[in-house]
């Protein structure tokens, strides 16, 4: 794709910035200080305009200052507020959040009304207008970018201390106020590099969408950087790319939506914390409970007449638990498909294997009653629907356990013989 | 400013020699006084623990003694008043003092390992601009063994229970290689494995010299696995050997009118219970 002067410009800043705005959200999110970002952000717009105001000019440099020294007065003012007062984090954000950007938006307006204030572009800094993005931009943000880089790999481990136990790190005698502020400072550098991009309103999505997503993915810290890291700046380009081939899409929005939608794949989809794995997790859990309920069923019938060779019928076998033919059918199906039980025309067996496979179920529900009867002295006749959820739970090596602990009963408080743990041959 | 990091190597010994001058109590805290606010959560404390013994910390709730314990590790400000460790600064004695924070103060779904959360106890050490080393990670492990952990090194710390993810705290501290343990509430909600699991490390790092000093909410087992008792709220109420300090008065002093509380002491006093029955 032929790419614009302009073009290249937002690619490369919206890149960076979705890099850079990933890493330090990472330490935002598990610090839960989400919107401490945001926060910042806000606080930056009088600076910015204070700037513009004693300056006269709308050079990156000027405002870029203004920005940094207003947004490090906010944070530091709500660091301040914590430690000094009764207000708790969450009301001291809400509150330099907002009486900044009241200022900020009061100065804004005056300064539009300057004769030469409709011209000064400032309110690009409220939704951010990548566009305007030029050569000397990217060079600030790149030497930023470059700085606040160096000093996460610098005090990496430290900044994990600093967000997993504070209190501990003290206790080394690492000093963590000191930690906890540098962190802020990279933080409010971030997001006053972001702002021309992305502008005040959304520049905290760049912080924690990015972090959230990659979070879904990965157990390890370093991991959960790179990655976050990596969701940023693809979200900074794709979505650069797209307002740029499509007219007046502005860059800002267009990017927060490309990482929102990378974190609601990652929510869904992600392994161990993915919503979607959950669900199918539930089913296969309730596949194996109606298997081993049939195999049981199955086990049970034969056991009364000692024959296990001889099929059973499909309504007898239906009648066991009120199912209908199309319930009996689907818990068959695996069955027979795994070689566990085999069909004659409409009626159904445990084939050998599939009796040794019934036989650990029943043993695990047998045990387990042993157990409720004699170490928890329930009556013999409330055993019966504990054990059926628990033969379901129950871990082979958690039954041998229980077995031993109860001096290997023969059979359950009903009389009916436990079956023997799986031999070892049967079982490899 | 920033305090120099600690170059000390591990000891090739489990035995630690005995403080710079004997007779020297493990911790002094004289006089301390430390307020939330304009709230008072310990007034004057006068307190020495002597080396090498298991103490208890006993009070009801809200006595102070999470605060005392951060008071002494400097995590609160004092009012008035100072503490020593082996006869001098707790700034100085720093390396000397391992930390075991209550299990709750911290998230438990941080992006992290148990092998990395015990490498944590190293960092102090590791230094400033340095990378955790394989020898490093060997020390872990080998702390992680202590506690029966070695196999759910690489374990998200989210997948551990709660009984194990305290074992995890313990190893951390161990890490630290310290002369003197403070402890809060180590045995709070742990299964009997981790509580046994506990009570051995304890015991062990008592046999090898060091000194121990743990919050404990269990009335019923402070004889049985301590020394020393330190009886709180919010003034000192008593401190001393279990044989002369833990009796019914001084428990009546401590816990007031909380009759329930009094009613459960009187009854692990009169009759000491062995550890299978004790816990919950």
């Amino acid at each position: 794709m032929e790419l614009t002067f302009t073009a290249r410009n937002v690619l490369i800043g919206a890149t960076l910035l979705g890099a850079l705005g990933g890493t330090l959200g990472s330490f935002a999110l598990l610090r839960r200080q989400s919107l401490l970002g945001d926060a910042l952000a806000h606080a930056a717009l009088p600076g910015v305009c204070i700037a513009y105001l004693i300056t006269g000019t709308k050079s990156p440099l000027p405002l870029f200052a203004g920005a940094l020294v207003a947004g490090l007065i906010g944070s530091l003012l709500i660091l301040a507020t914590v430690r000094w007062s009764r207000i708790k984090e969450d009301s001291a954000i809400g509150i330099v959040l907002s009486v900044f950007f009241g200022v900020g938006i009061v100065l804004l307006t005056f300064i539009q009304k300057l004769p030469a204030g409709n011209q000064s572009g400032l309110d690009k800094y409220l939704f951010g207008q990548a566009a305007t993005l030029v050569e000397d931009d990217l060079k600030v943000m790149a030497v930023l970018g470059a700085v606040v880089v160096a000093f996460v790999v610098a005090f990496y481990k430290e900044f994990k201390l600093l967000s997993f136990d504070p209190g501990f790190g003290s206790s080394l005698g690492l000093p963590m106020r000191r930690l906890e502020v540098l962190l802020t400072l990279l933080l409010v550098v971030v997001v006053v590099v972001g702002l021309q991009t992305v502008g005040v309103v959304l520049i905290v999505a760049t912080l924690i969408t990015p972090a959230a997503a990659a979070r879904q993915w990965t157990d390890r810290l370093g991991a959960m950087l790179l990655l976050s890291a990596g969701i940023g700046a693809a979200s900074g380009a794709v979505g650069s790319l797209a307002s740029a081939s499509l007219s007046r899409l502005p860059t800002g929005p267009v990017i927060v939506l490309v990482s929102s939608s990378v974190l609601i794949v990652s929510l869904l989809l992600a392994p161990q914390r993915g919503i979607l794995w959950a669900r199918v997790r539930e089913r296969q859990a309730a596949e194996r409970i109606r298997r081993e309920n049939l195999l049981k069923d199955l086990y049970l019938l034969g056991e009364r007449k000692a024959d296990w060779a001889t099929a059973l019928t499909w309504p007898h076998l239906m009648g066991v638990r009120g199912q209908t033919g199309r319930e009996l059918s689907r818990s068959a199906r695996p069955l027979i498909a795994d070689g566990l039980a085999e069909q004659i025309g409409d009626t159904l067996r445990l084939t050998p294997a599939g009796r040794k496979e019934a036989e650990q179920v029943v043993r695990k529900h047998r045990i387990w009653e042993v157990y409720l009867n004699r170490r928890l002295e329930l009556p013999s006749d409330h055993v019966h629907r504990d054990a059926e959820a628990m033969e379901h739970t129950l871990s082979e090596l958690a039954v041998a356990e229980l077995e031993e602990a109860l001096g290997f009963p023969e059979s359950d408080p009903h009389g009916s013989p436990i079956p023997p743990r799986r031999s070892q041959r049967a079982a490899s | 400013m920033n305090p120099k990091p600690q170059i000390i190597k591990v000891p090739e010994r489990e035995e630690i020699s005995p403080a710079a001058a004997p007779g020297v109590p493990a911790i002094e805290v004289h006089d301390l006084t430390v307020a939330y606010r304009t709230q008072p959560v310990l007034w004057d404390v006068d307190l020495a623990l002597p080396e090498g013994k298991l103490i208890a910390i006993v009070g009801p709730n809200g006595a102070g003694k999470s605060t005392l314990l951060k008071a002494i590790l400097g995590l609160v400000p004092a009012v008035t008043g100072w503490v020593q460790i082996f006869g001098e600064t707790y700034a100085k004695r720093r390396s000397w003092v391992g930390y075991v924070p209550q299990r709750e103060s911290v998230d438990w779904d941080f992006p992290t390992s148990a092998l990395d959360v015990v490498t944590m106890g190293l960092y102090g050490r590791i230094g400033w601009l340095r990378r955790p080393s394989k020898h490093h990670r060997e020390t872990a492990l080998s702390c992680l063994d202590k506690v029966g952990m070695r196999d759910l090194a690489h374990r998200q710390i989210s997948q551990l229970s709660g009984g194990q993810q305290q074992r995890v705290f313990l190893a951390r501290a161990l890490a630290q290689d310290a002369r003197l343990y403070l402890m809060d509430e180590p045995f709070a909600g742990v299964d009997a494995t981790t509580e046994r699991a506990i009570l051995t490390l304890l015991k062990d790092l008592r046999a090898s010299g060091r000194t121990v000093v743990a919050v404990h909410h269990d009335l019923q087992t402070v004889a049985e696995y301590f020394d020393h008792v330190v009886l709180l709220n919010l003034r000192l109420v008593a401190s001393g050997p279990i044989s002369t300090t833990f009796n019914a008065d001084n428990l009546q002093r401590t816990y007031g009118g909380k009759l329930t509380v009094l009613t459960q002491a009187t009854e692990a006093l009169l009759q000491k219970r062995p550890l299978e029955s004790g816990g919950e």
